[in-house]
């Protein structure tokens, strides 16, 4: 495949469209699919997602695309989860019960405070624009190029926590609780927020998946 | 705190973007989609588009307006009006809408909610609500366009619907509609009270001091706006820089070239 080539996880959950069309508004060739061949076969990978962990995770092993996901990281070409394609990277959700995930990433996934850090009650899910705190350095990373006026937009009820800091590329701050906004490790990127829906900014953070290696 | 969104809707009547007061009188104003594409430049934080005739006619018409606006637009988009299944729902998504919001289906049928959430996700699934004041000094849910009686108190309705899986609620004040008079800010804070689910506050902005009314006393986290931006009466970037300058947490926002 040509290397603006892009696959994204076609698997019914939630919006997969608003992924795809930011991708080709970005000039990139978009596949979207639900074989498991040309997933387990593709260049760059996407798992998009909305709704509930277990929810996602079940429509991943009907469709027998639990394997080929695993078999693609294993590969390490890059591979990008948004929202809950991200939480799915870590080795447990806890919505509804606790639920394995594909554990690319050690931790667990787990609800929001409802009160920020000065105990100050706010709604969940967290709906909103925010911007990013790099925990590292982010140069050839996912939050290349951004600046203080970058901002990306949420929309969750859980968060992800990595056993390990290292792997995390970025915050957020919600009511002064933090969230892990961005993860990496090794060829393996997640992101809390939906680029696609984060017009200039989320561009941005696109164009630099589409770039890494 | 949390930063407040500032939302444009849309109400339309397809090919139109439409105007009214109290939800009447409708005015063809446009294009739907260069606006909304306008909103988006200027720093709009999400759009909101409801078919204001589609319940009436039971049609959906907004799917192509929908999925023009998202190859352009790359913010959230809610899409509402005439939202009867499960299947009327993912047409919308598929055409690029983020999020549905449902009024008079859900108060046929609440048990809608819970399906909606449990196939797309709570993050999809917006309560809309028409509330109009009572003289005992509460409010009663409307339907179609703030004409038809429900019956539901709207504290009661909108607590039922967040226990149902809804997970926002765009709480339109039929009073206060249309009017650039502000915002009912005793049915907003009442109705945020009532819930842990986040309030759009809609109906009324007319000025920068209603905005920051509605947040300060109502404390809504998200406010709609409509005439106040067709027509042009407030621009959006004076708007957040304004809500910035008193102290209120909103998203930096700079139009790049």
């Amino acid at each position: 495949m040509p290397a603006n080539s892009i696959t994204i996880v076609d698997y019914d959950s939630g919006n997969v469209y608003g992924v795809s069309r930011a991708l080709e508004h970005l000039g990139y060739n978009v596949e979207l699919t639900g074989d498991p061949d040309r997933i387990a076969n593709a260049a760059r990978l996407i798992l998009p997602g909305v709704g509930a962990f277990d929810a996602a995770w079940n429509l991943l092993q009907e469709r027998n695309l639990v394997k080929p996901i695993q078999d693609f990281v294993a590969s390490s070409r890059p591979f990008l989860g948004i929202c809950v394609g991200m939480q799915l990277m870590l080795e447990e959700g806890t919505e509804f019960g606790n639920h394995q995930g594909f554990g690319f990433i050690a931790g667990r996934v787990e609800r929001i405070n409802y009160a920020g850090a000065d105990g100050t009650p706010h709604p969940v899910p967290c709906v909103g624009w925010y911007a990013l705190h790099s925990a590292t350095d982010i140069r050839d990373s996912l939050m290349q190029n951004f600046d203080d006026d970058d901002t990306v937009y949420f929309v969750h009820s859980y968060a992800a926590r990595p056993t390990n800091d290292n792997d995390v590329l970025a915050y957020s701050e919600y009511n002064g609780n933090r969230i892990v906004a961005a993860l990496r490790r090794g060829n393996v990127y997640g992101v809390q927020f939906h680029p696609e829906r984060s017009g200039a900014s989320g561009m941005k953070v696109l164009n630099n998946f589409m770039s890494v290696t | 705190m949390t930063n407040i969104r500032l939302i444009a809707r849309l109400d339309v009547k397809a090919p139109y973007l439409i105007k009214g007061v109290h939800m009447e009188g409708l005015r063809k104003l446009g294009d739907p989609q260069s606006f909304a594409e306008r909103y988006y430049n200027a720093g709009i934080d999400e759009i909101i588009y409801i078919d204001a005739v589609a319940s009436l006619y039971e049609r959906n018409t907004i799917v192509d307006i929908v999925s023009q606006t998202a190859s352009n637009v790359f913010i959230p988009i809610t899409a509402g009006g005439g939202v009867r299944s499960v299947s009327d729902a993912r047409e919308l998504l598929r055409a690029g809408a983020d999020k549905i919001a449902i009024n008079t289906a859900a108060i046929k049928n609440p048990m809608l909610i819970s399906e909606i959430a449990s196939a797309l996700g709570s993050q999809c699934m917006v309560l809309s609500v028409q509330a109009k004041r009572r003289d005992d000094g509460n409010w009663e849910a409307y339907c179609d366009q703030g004409r038809e009686h429900t019956g539901r108190d709207v504290v009661e309705w909108v607590t039922e619907a967040q226990e149902l899986g809804a997970g926002e609620v765009l709480l339109t004040s039929v009073d206060q509609e249309g009017t650039c008079k502000g915002f009912d800010i005793k049915l907003v804070k009442r109705v945020a009270a009532a819930l842990r689910i986040p309030v759009i506050a809609s109906g009324g902005a007319g000025s920068i001091q209603h905005l920051d009314d509605v947040v300060r006393q109502g404390n809504a986290t998200a406010v709609a706006m409509a005439n106040v931006l067709h027509y042009e009466k407030l621009a959006l970037p004076v708007i957040r820089e304004t809500m910035r300058a008193l102290g209120l947490s909103l998203r930096p926002y700079h139009a790049s070239e």
